[in-house]
């Protein structure tokens, strides 16, 4: 009994780890594909583009760990503003077939760019000697930068509900991802506001690829590989909502760490069988404002 | 007497001109199905360095006139249909003499009807699955067998470490490996407390470690394909405390691999791995195989496993032409590359069994080390002399 309760406890440990990080990364794709209808599959491109600055700050520049997480959000949310008005806005009028094939097309091309630059293997992420090694806590250890990263992720979440739920500017996306047409003929510049949130949804991707370096490496193929666990939070989350993708990346978490701990076998199947009744039972996702 | 003279020395003129003509016209070449995209794209690399490396520095061997030609064809990964159809179209439209690269085992086995029909001489330098070589007549392997590692891995983890975990990549070669690891350590006293075939796409291993951990056995014995899920196992491995708490990590070089030590930093210190090749060796042939790499690729280069197979390959299908005289002949070629033997390996002493056209050669026993500050496998033991492949003999032993 007290085996189980040990090893549930590891399950829930590493579950919300991964959960977080696939939170962090995901919420961004839920708000766009909520606020526009824009189905930007390559949203893991952003955050491969912040796990390989992070990676390149960090080995050839010598950049500390919390200040190259900060230029990865800085760097991938200023990068994912040219793209979308060099190439997304250009489709926002197009049908979801064509912007399916062109985020597709984007997914190719930068992988095949990671390629060049960085080779195929992984991107070296060499973590500070103060997030390496075990914290005790409650006569248990954990591995201390997992603990740091449920930890920044919770503050990340914590002030992006206080910023949707509490401030002007949340206010307007909610309006807009409610009744866009509405927003608009209030006033509120839906394009501006799309492209703010576009943003730093791209950030927060860049960010949380950095970040979870550790558990989801980082390397050419990022965007493509992870696409789908991406896609399964937003699914199952809901599109536009908040605390939706946040149940479901802690589900998807918690029960991919607790298949694979306790029935290693079925771990890459039961994840999909679980989407798939889900999405049979509520097509709109748990809490999705849209269809 | 001018007039005839002028015109024997035309005519000899002539003759030379015509028997060089015809020499510099023979040109052998070699169709190369190899992996140049996707994931596995590194193996693509070191193959074709390799190859070109060996032929650069040994081409004045070949018989007066013969030039060898590489024509590379990309299968980008584990993708047997491709495969096949890039062999078909070297074999009909390129006219090549020799086949070689098949870096996956699917690979070698869609490719296999296609050398016995066109009688193609086929040199294997990396897939590693026992049974791939017994397809074709026409095939022969210079890499390895799993089998070669994970035996003599458990013979001597039985000696010291009483309890194993074994945690697998689950597929053909991961189960390969279980398989001949639990086939030499349990008879030697071993005691197998758990195994986890863990999924080929798995990016996190803390939820199996975790489990292992739990476990407390002596070793972890891994098997995982090569390149980036060694790091990520690696870093686990050390970050949920294994390491600290004795568990001694233990597996073939693929836990280990040369080029992903550097982003392993010194987490990899220690891990115990059982393989045919480390860049590390000692032997003056391995040495002088690594000056010449890094003289050509820059200082940072450093060939793998793949590109001593590689070497060793075209060594023997450069044997097979020089023997012929650049007259190839295919069923000859395969006879002369069967008893191919050579001391001079960057691993040592190697030669083909001529029944099995299976690789022979020494497993060294290697541990991680930092070394004048570069990571390096060292190879601390010869573990098994001229090993042939384990998994052929317990077939014969079946029957």
């Amino acid at each position: 009994m007290q085996a189980f309760a040990s090893s549930l406890v590891s399950v829930l440990f590493h579950g919300i780890a991964y959960g977080m990080i696939l939170y962090v990364i995901s919420v961004g794709l839920s708000v766009t594909m909520g606020l526009m209808g824009f189905v930007n599959l390559a949203h893991g491109v952003f955050a491969m583009a912040g796990g390989l600055l992070l990676s390149t700050a960090m080995a050839k520049y010598a950049v500390p760990f919390p200040l190259a997480l900060l230029l990865a959000f800085v760097v991938v949310a200023l990068g994912s503003v040219v793209l979308e008005r060099l190439l997304y806005s250009k489709l926002y009028s197009a049908g979801e077939l064509a912007q399916v094939l062109f985020t597709m097309g984007l997914i190719f091309i930068s992988i095949a760019i990671a390629r060049q630059l960085y080779g195929t293997q992984a991107a070296p992420v060499f973590l500070p000697d103060y997030l390496k090694g075990q914290i005790n806590i409650l006569g248990r250890d954990f591995p201390a930068f997992r603990v740091v990263l449920i930890f920044i992720s919770a503050i990340i979440v914590v002030t992006l509900w206080f910023g949707v739920e509490r401030t002007r500017w949340g206010a307007m996306v909610r309006a807009a991802v409610d009744n866009r047409d509405m927003a608009q003929s209030v006033g509120i510049n839906t394009n501006r506001l799309f492209m703010v949130t576009f943003a730093l949804g791209s950030g927060l991707a860049g960010l949380g690829g950095a970040l979870g370096s550790d558990i989801l490496p980082v390397q050419s193929t990022y965007p493509l590989e992870n696409l789908v666990y991406f896609m399964i939070v937003v699914a199952v989350g809901g599109l536009g909502s908040l605390s939706g993708p946040f149940i479901a990346a802690l589900m998807i978490g918690i029960a991919d760490t607790a298949t694979k701990y306790w029935f290693p076998e079925l771990g890459a199947f039961l994840i999909y069988a679980a989407t798939i009744g889900l999405l049979l039972w509520r097509p709109q996702g748990l809490f999705g404002v849209r269809s | 007497m001018g007039h005839s003279f002028l015109r024997k020395s035309l005519a000899v003129a002539a003759a030379v001109g015509i028997l060089t003509g015809a020499a510099s016209a023979q040109t052998i070449k070699i169709g190369v199905v190899n992996t140049f995209s996707g994931p596995q794209a590194s193996f693509g690399e070191m193959i074709d360095r390799a190859f070109r490396l060996y032929i650069k520095l040994n081409s004045d061997k070949l018989p007066p006139g013969v030039k060898i030609e590489i024509i590379n064809r990309d299968d980008g990964g584990a993708n047997p249909d491709k495969a096949k159809q890039l062999a078909q179209e070297l074999i009909v439209r390129d006219k090549i003499d020799f086949l070689s690269g098949i870096t996956f085992t699917p690979n070698g086995m869609a490719i296999a009807p296609i050398a016995t029909q066109a009688k193609m001489p086929t040199v294997l330098v990396n897939a590693g699955t026992s049974v791939v070589v017994t397809r074709s007549p026409y095939y022969v392997r210079t890499s390895f067998t799993i089998f070669q590692h994970c035996v003599p891995l458990g013979t001597w983890a039985a000696k010291s470490l009483k309890k194993t975990f074994i945690l697998v990549s689950d597929y053909a070669p991961g189960h390969d490996c279980e398989e001949a690891y639990s086939s030499s350590y349990k008879p030697a006293g071993g005691e197998i407390v758990g195994v986890i075939r863990a999924p080929v796409a798995t990016a996190d291993f803390a939820p199996f470690l975790q489990r292992v951990k739990d476990a407390k056995p002596d070793a972890l014995m891994v098997f995982l394909p090569a390149g980036r899920t060694a790091t990520a196992m690696m870093k686990s491995f050390v970050d949920l405390g294994l390491k600290s708490s004795g568990i001694k990590l233990i597996g073939t070089g693929d836990i280990a691999p040369e080029e992903e030590l550097p982003n392993m930093g010194d987490e990899a210190i220690g891990t115990i791995s059982m393989f045919h090749y480390s860049a590390a060796g000692d032997r003056p042939a391995n040495k002088a195989f690594v000056a010449a790499w890094r003289k050509e690729y820059g200082e940072k280069a450093t060939p793998n496993f793949a590109a001593a197979s590689s070497w060793d390959g075209m060594a023997m299908m450069f044997d097979a032409i020089i023997k012929q005289n650049g007259k190839l002949n295919p069923d000859k070629s395969i006879e002369i590359m069967s008893h191919f033997k050579t001391d001079n390996s960057p691993r040592g002493t190697i030669y083909i069994d001529p029944e099995t056209r299976d690789i022979v050669q020494n497993e060294y026993l290697r541990e991680t080390r930092r070394v004048n500050g570069e990571l390096q496998n060292v190879e601390i033991e010869t573990a098994a002399v001229a090993i042939k492949d384990p998994w052929q003999a317990m077939q014969k032993a079946k029957k």
